[in-house]
């Protein structure tokens, strides 16, 4: 390797894709799982997951349906939907300029990406939640996308499938978050009710307000390896108890061993067995 | 008897000890201090009204806390007969957070169900200080399956700072706990009517705290996290719950206002516990005439009505945003 090629790190490429941009710049990264150096094209190739640890490093939400859906299949609805800051919410900085920096780092208008597409052939819906955007949290936008397209699903006669990331409910919105959760819900009782099914895919981090409505409301529920999955922050636990938590406290593997999950998949065989489910699932 | 009071109620409460220091002299006949007596009532009305009158978003959440603001117990005493309360999840304990069962509103029959926080100690230990775990929103689940079977509008009371957090209410999921009872709660052939009494601590609260009229009273607070929690996220603990739940919107002036609640029950100054059993009056009068009218109005359509309801919750914009600078 050329000796520039260390450097490059510094530079920055602003022709790169917002996808691509979810992939810290350069040649190698460090994974935060086993601290091992990885070369960014082959970890790339590997679905950015770590070949020695099995480490699942966070992707954006157009590489995850990139990597479930069929090539070039993917149609985005309701892609300019954006949030109206209907508190007027001043934080540490104002929410509206966090919305804008979010915009700005991820290319997308909100954390939700919604559309049609195909997986081996058949048609779904599909929802994806990018953590990039103010931490994957759902607000009036993110609950609107997702409500809407479990109702698309639904009148459509298909599966929705939904991948999640998110710190749960977006507290800039107040109440008007807290209500997505209801929404959210309902929607999936109707895709239910009609017989439809559901999948949903748990990533890491999914906590809070979206572990709490839809994301577990599925058929079938998965997660990728070591995904943090829980309810309540395991800080707040700690905090509440005054105890240590178990050293795999709230990971996919212990929700899977306390019966909170179907199932725990590699991102490498997401698409194979999400196919494989709506199979069995689908008319 | 010393009465609980917050920081900003002192000064009323001294001039009120004063007060009643004096009533007692005057009683004992010791002085002719009539005169004094009236000034000092003059300015103990004036200083309730200044202190009272325009609560702070974070006063209400006090209020909201007040250890002596009536609970679900008193509300179930006062506004029904006949309740005869239902137990367990059937599949690993009573969670008695959360509580409910039948009963009659007037010649109603009806289903109660609500966040049970203690009047004292004692209460607040046995029900976890209105905290539930899985199990208490399991409960939660049977009794609204039993409501919508048996055809029995379902009255809830939301009173929590939110679900426990702990190791056990992870390992027993209380995420889908509240998830499947959110859910529940959206297909409901029955009318629901919500009273949000005291707290409503973010998806803890949710799970029992939508339907088809939402009623608040008017120093309760609704909130998507507790002002603490957000204070210590937001502002890395540098700034006040105080000025947390200023922004939150989480009163029930704004509530109403963003459309997410439907009617506010007024509170006497100072607060529901000055005066519990009008309180009580006029959060019946709410609940009946909610009901009156969703039962006036078909139960066929109920569920669908409140889907289309909750499906109006939620500010965004579809356009391309306009270029700021």
């Amino acid at each position: 390797m050329p000796i520039g090629d260390w450097f490059k790190k510094e530079q920055k490429d602003d022709t790169q894709s917002a996808a691509k941009r979810a992939v810290p710049d350069g040649v190698w990264e460090k994974c935060p799982g086993c601290n091992e150096a990885l070369f960014i094209k082959e970890l790339e190739r590997n679905h950015m997951v770590c070949s020695k640890c099995d480490y699942h490093f966070p992707i954006s939400a157009q590489m995850r349906i990139e990597d479930l859906t069929d090539h070039g299949s993917f149609e985005e609805l309701w892609a300019d939907m954006h949030s109206e800051d209907p508190l007027h919410f001043i934080g540490v900085k104002a929410y509206a300029l966090s919305l804008d920096k979010a915009e700005k780092t991820t290319g997308l208008k909100d954390a939700a990406v919604c559309g049609r597409a195909l997986i081996d052939g058949r048609r779904v819906a599909i929802g994806v939640i990018d953590f990039k955007f103010i931490g994957g949290s759902m607000g009036a936008v993110v609950g609107e996308k997702i409500t809407r397209i479990i109702e698309l699903a639904t009148e459509e006669k298909v599966p929705v499938i939904t991948v999640s990331s998110s710190g749960g409910a977006r507290m800039q919105e107040g109440m008007i978050s807290l209500m997505q959760m209801a929404k959210t819900s309902a929607a999936v009782a109707r895709q239910s009710a009609a017989g439809l099914p559901y999948i949903s895919v748990l990533a890491n981090p999914t906590t809070g307000g979206v572990t709490a409505s839809f994301a577990t409301l599925a058929d079938i529920i998965i997660a990728e390896p070591k995904a943090l999955i829980g309810f309540a922050g395991p800080r707040v636990i700690e905090q509440t108890i005054k105890q240590k938590l178990p050293k795999d406290f709230q990971t996919a593997e212990f929700n899977l061993q306390h019966g909170q999950i179907d199932m725990i998949v590699d991102r490498a065989n997401m698409k194979r067995v999400i196919s494989r489910l709506i199979d069995y699932m689908g008319s | 008897m010393k009465r609980f009071a917050y920081d900003f109620e002192r000064p009323l409460v001294q001039l009120e000890t004063t007060l009643d220091e004096m009533k007692r002299l005057e009683s004992a006949e010791k002085e002719d201090i009539a005169a004094d007596i009236c000034y000092l009532e003059e300015q103990i009305q004036k200083l309730r009204m200044r202190t009272y009158s325009k609560l702070t978003a974070w006063q209400k959440v006090q209020f909201a806390r007040h250890p002596d603001r009536p609970k679900m117990v008193d509300y179930v005493e006062a506004i029904f007969t006949d309740f005869i309360e239902l137990h367990g999840d059937r599949a690993f304990k009573d969670d008695s957070s959360i509580t409910g069962g039948f009963a009659r509103l007037d010649d109603e029959k009806v289903m109660i169900l609500g966040h049970q926080k203690g009047r004292n100690t004692k209460e607040n230990i046995a029900w976890n200080f209105g905290m539930p775990n899985p199990e208490g929103y399991r409960k939660a689940i049977r009794i609204m399956k039993l409501a919508d079977k048996f055809g029995l509008p379902l009255i809830t009371f939301v009173d929590t700072p939110g679900a426990h957090p702990g190791i056990g209410a992870e390992e027993r999921g209380q995420a889908v706990a509240i998830a499947e009872s959110i859910m529940e709660l959206s297909r409901l052939k029955v009318p629901v009517i919500v009273s949000v009494i005291g707290e409503g601590g973010s998806g803890g609260a949710l799970a029992i705290g939508f339907g088809d009229r939402v009623i608040m009273l008017e120093n309760s607070y609704y909130s998507v996290i507790t002002p603490e929690g957000c204070a210590s996220i937001l502002w890395d603990g540098e700034v006040s719950a105080e000025r947390a739940a200023e922004v939150l919107g989480l009163t029930a002036d704004k509530l109403l206002e963003l459309g997410i609640i439907d009617t506010i029950v007024k509170e006497p100054l100072g607060g529901a516990h000055h005066a519990p059993a009008l309180v009580a009056r006029n959060l019946k009068k709410e609940i009946v005439s909610a009901l009156d009218e969703l039962k006036a109005a078909g139960q066929e359509s109920l569920a669908d009505k409140r889907y289309e309801k909750l499906r109006s919750i939620g500010h965004y914009a579809e356009h391309l945003k306009a270029l700021t600078k």
